[in-house]
């Protein structure tokens, strides 16, 4: 069954790659402004119809996340002087710095727990608010770079404010809506009542409580984003009610990610293109997927072993393989959201949820996140492919020379860089190692994962981890800073250099990238690339528990 | 230069104040309205009335612990149990083995629940990697002499030898944290199902997988004085089937099945 369940959304996925690839091509290359869209502009005091360089680019991306972290820093710690509090006092600062950086950045690492810290106004009015634009601010980086590939001889990518309000109110938002309302269907809560205490069957006292948690939900996954409103995420069942709400939230963090490489085949006019990126993609995709329910159905552990099958943290509804497809396709993208909890997983399924943050996150990544993060591992392929052969490698027409390589040999550097550091420097004082919650290889892998999470803006955690400490704050709203946005700059600088560029004609030497070939080569530089970077450490953690 | 630095954070500071009177206010509003307005019952947490009162919501769960009239939720790592106020995994890891002082490993508290639920139900609570007492059977292997790290003297040794070395009971406050540690899986099969000895996701898991209902209903049965074969009908009434045939897995909603067994004429 849980084969069909995987099988299932792949047909779901393929029969909307066109339309919603489409209307997303429209959406970004139309010239048109909806009324809205114009007032909202004058409003913002911005010229929809001039285009940025890349560094103006830049700098309206960096202006408008600088300015939301400051906003969703004050509503936290001005959360008790505000309506809908819950009576729950000032977030504290560390939580609240840290909460603002990890909802930015798309991350939605979460240090607190949504139930008892959070009010519903700044849940909706901060959290998923962000949870919105973040998202529209990673496809518009995306739509840049491919605007880089597709453009002749200009120095310009793009309007930053009008890409973030489109993908906001053409793309977002629309489909967040009726999703909302599917969601609710299933059982998923809206509205905006606070605890209430009930008397339960055996005259015992339970907390119900509430909250405007469907419309928050959907854009959740939607985005790519993950933070749940309540402390277990998807697993809480006013979040994720029904083994078909479960499918539904899969669909969504899939839907973005997948359907963008039909925009960029359409954007540089070659739909073949996208397509190979595309394949790139699910080849690597779908082999976590299938690992991950095999490990987990296996339950190859002392523990799971002990209980015949690996259920510890997991729900009934969902099941083992529908909670192991969840998880592949929560790390697989930059999403983060559970419905199971990753800690307690077979050393090998729990692995594969490293791994799959480790690829860089572009299998198929998240929002825009995914494409931009796959088209520089393209460009790295043609660049050791130009090698091998001894001519200079060209990607979409567009030669990639020195500037270009750099940039993305920059790009590629970050994670790694603040991954292997972040490790170990937690690891090498007692502030770090204290937070463990599992000793020996688990501990550490729990520490690895808390770095891998926030360096790639995954957002899930090896949840034993104790985070919410001033240290953990501070070290891993670093690594999410500048995980996201250093990143996102080597990318629009490349951007940048590539529309500047005139096309290259093909000739006899150049290297077809739609076919099956170069489809073969970036996978293989994707794993080989991913394996020498981190299987030390995933040596002397999952491998190590998974082995001994 | 100074321009292109403060004009994009002026424009940042209003499209901050758009996108959150947008999406944080019209949006959730709207998005409520027409969730109430269409699902009314839904949208607010598809509460369950008993006799005029509200008992509970039938997507979440409660502890019917020491009530033997009732079926039994899976263990919960929510609090002391299904508190919604502090929803929580256990978050143990699958080789989490060795009890310590400050806490029973996930492997003991495995055994120690399947031995309990054993005892009410009355069948063996047996388990592979647990000893008869219920904690992990684990050994710290030493050159020497092996001990039975989770059993404190002066408790008896699953096994009295492994591998031809003299298994011990374990002294406490000695440290064995030097001895390989070798989990011994015995030649049992568990009877308890695996639902009975877990602690779920979300802390508030409303199900029990069928295995465990039909585990629990001779007993439920025996209390309430109804014959077994009702109670296995009530049962297959509160079993949902997988989705369209093929999402998730079959599970008995547990305050369902026992509201109705309350409701029973």
């Amino acid at each position: 069954m849980g084969w069909i369940f995987i099988l299932s959304l792949i047909v779901a996925l393929g029969l909307v790659y066109r339309p919603l690839g489409d209307h997303m091509y429209r959406c970004y290359s139309g010239a048109k402004h909806t009324a809205v869209e114009r007032g909202v502009y004058r409003l913002l005091g911005v010229r929809p119809d001039t285009e940025q360089r890349w560094g103006g680019y830049a700098r309206a991306l960096l202006a408008f996340s600088v300015v939301s972290v400051l906003f969703v820093y004050g509503m936290q710690r001005l959360q008790d002087k505000l309506l809908l509090s819950l009576g729950f006092d000032a977030v504290p600062d560390h939580i609240a710095w840290n909460t603002a950086i990890s909802f930015v950045t798309n991350t939605n690492w979460q240090a607190y727990s949504g139930e008892s810290t959070m009010g519903h106004l700044t849940q909706m009015a901060a959290l998923a608010v962000q949870n919105f634009v973040s998202a529209s601010a990673g496809m518009a980086v995306a739509i840049a770079l491919v605007r880089g590939f597709a453009r002749r001889g200009s120095d310009t990518i793009g309007n930053f404010w009008v890409d973030l309000v489109r993908g906001t109110l053409r793309i977002l938002l629309p489909i967040a809506f009726v999703g909302a309302l599917v969601l609710v269907a299933g059982g998923v809560v809206q509205n905006f009542t606070g605890p209430h205490s009930v008397e339960t069957l055996v005259g015992g006292t339970q907390n119900l409580t509430g909250g405007p948690v469907a419309g928050q939900e959907v854009i959740k996954e939607l985005g790519t984003n993950g933070g749940g409103f309540y402390n277990t995420n998807s697993a809480h069942p006013f979040e994720n009610a029904t083994a078909w709400t479960n499918w539904f939230e899969i669909f969504l963090i899939l839907l973005i990610p997948i359907c963008l490489t039909r925009t960029f085949g359409r954007m540089v006019g070659q739909v073949r293109q996208g397509h190979a990126i595309l394949a790139v993609m699910s080849t690597l995709a779908i082999a976590s997927v299938v690992l991950t329910n095999v490990f987990e159905l296996a339950g190859d552990a002392t523990v799971p072993q002990a209980v015949g099958a690996a259920m510890e943290g997991k729900d009934v509804r969902f099941g083992v393989a529908n909670s192991a497809t969840f998880a592949a396709a929560t790390t697989l993208t930059s999403t983060g959201a559970v419905n199971s909890f990753h800690d307690s997983y077979t050393p090998f399924g729990g692995m594969m949820t490293l791994v799959n943050m480790m690829l860089g996150e572009v299998a198929p990544g998240g929002v825009g996140a995914g494409l931009y993060g796959m088209l520089i591992l393209a460009v790295i392929t043609v660049f050791v492919a130009g090698l091998m052969v001894g001519r200079t490698p060209e990607y979409l027409g567009k030669k990639i020379g020195a500037r270009e390589i750099k940039l993305a040999s920059l790009y590629f550097l970050v994670t790694p860089l603040l991954v292997l550091t972040g490790t170990a420097v937690a690891m090498g004082n007692a502030e770090g190692v204290k937070a463990m919650l599992n000793d020996g290889p688990h501990g550490f892998s729990e520490i690895l994962y808390a770095f891998t999470s926030a360096s790639n803006n995954n957002g899930s955690a090896f949840g034993g981890v104790t985070v919410n400490t001033p240290w953990y704050d501070v070290a891993l709203g670093l690594c999410m800073v500048l995980g996201r946005f250093l990143p996102i700059i080597f990318v629009l600088a490349l951007a940048g250099s590539l529309a500047a560029q005139k096309p290259v004609p093909e000739s006899a030497g150049t290297l077809p990238t739609h076919r099956p070939q170069f489809v073969g080569l970036v996978v293989g530089v994707t794993v080989v690339l991913v394996a020498l970077t981190f299987l030390p450490a995933l040596a002397l953690g999952p491998i190590a528990e998974g082995l001994l | 230069m100074r321009n292109a630095w403060i004009r994009p954070h002026l424009a940042a500071l209003r499209a901050v104040a758009v996108m959150t009177v947008l999406l944080g206010l019209v949006y959730p509003l709207v998005t409520t309205g027409v969730a109430q307005a269409l699902f009314h019952g839904k949208a607010n947490g598809s509460l369950i009335e008993k006799d005029g009162r509200t008992v509970g919501s039938a997507l979440v769960g409660q502890s019917f612990e020491g009530h033997r009239e009732y079926f039994q939720s899976r263990p919960s790592a929510a609090g002391d149990g299904y508190d919604m106020l502090s929803t929580a995994a256990s978050n143990l890891g699958p080789e989490d083995v060795l009890d310590t002082p400050d806490r029973p490993s996930l492997l003991t508290q495995v055994c120690a629940r399947s031995r309990a639920v054993g005892e009410l139900e009355g069948v063996s609570g047996a388990r592979p990697y647990c000893t008869g007492d219920g904690v992990g059977a684990v050994l710290k292997v030493f050159p020497d002499r092996a001990v039975s790290v989770n059993q404190a003297c002066p408790a008896r040794p699953f096994t009295d030898t492994y591998e031809g070395l003299t298994v011990e009971c374990a002294e406490p406050g000695e440290d064995y944290a030097a001895g390989r540690t070798v989990p011994v899986r015995g030649d049992v099969r568990a009877v308890v199902p695996a639902d009975a000895v877990t602690a779920s996701g979300s802390g508030l898991d409303p199900h029990i997988s069928v295995a465990y209902a039909e585990l629990q209903a001779p007993r439920v049965a025996a209390e309430r004085g109804l014959d077994l074969a009702g109670v296995r009908a009530l049962i297959e009434r509160h079993t949902t089937g997988r989705a369209l045939g093929f999402m998730g897995e079959p599970a008995v909603n547990v305050l369902e099945l026992n509201l109705a067994l309350d409701t029973r004429p």
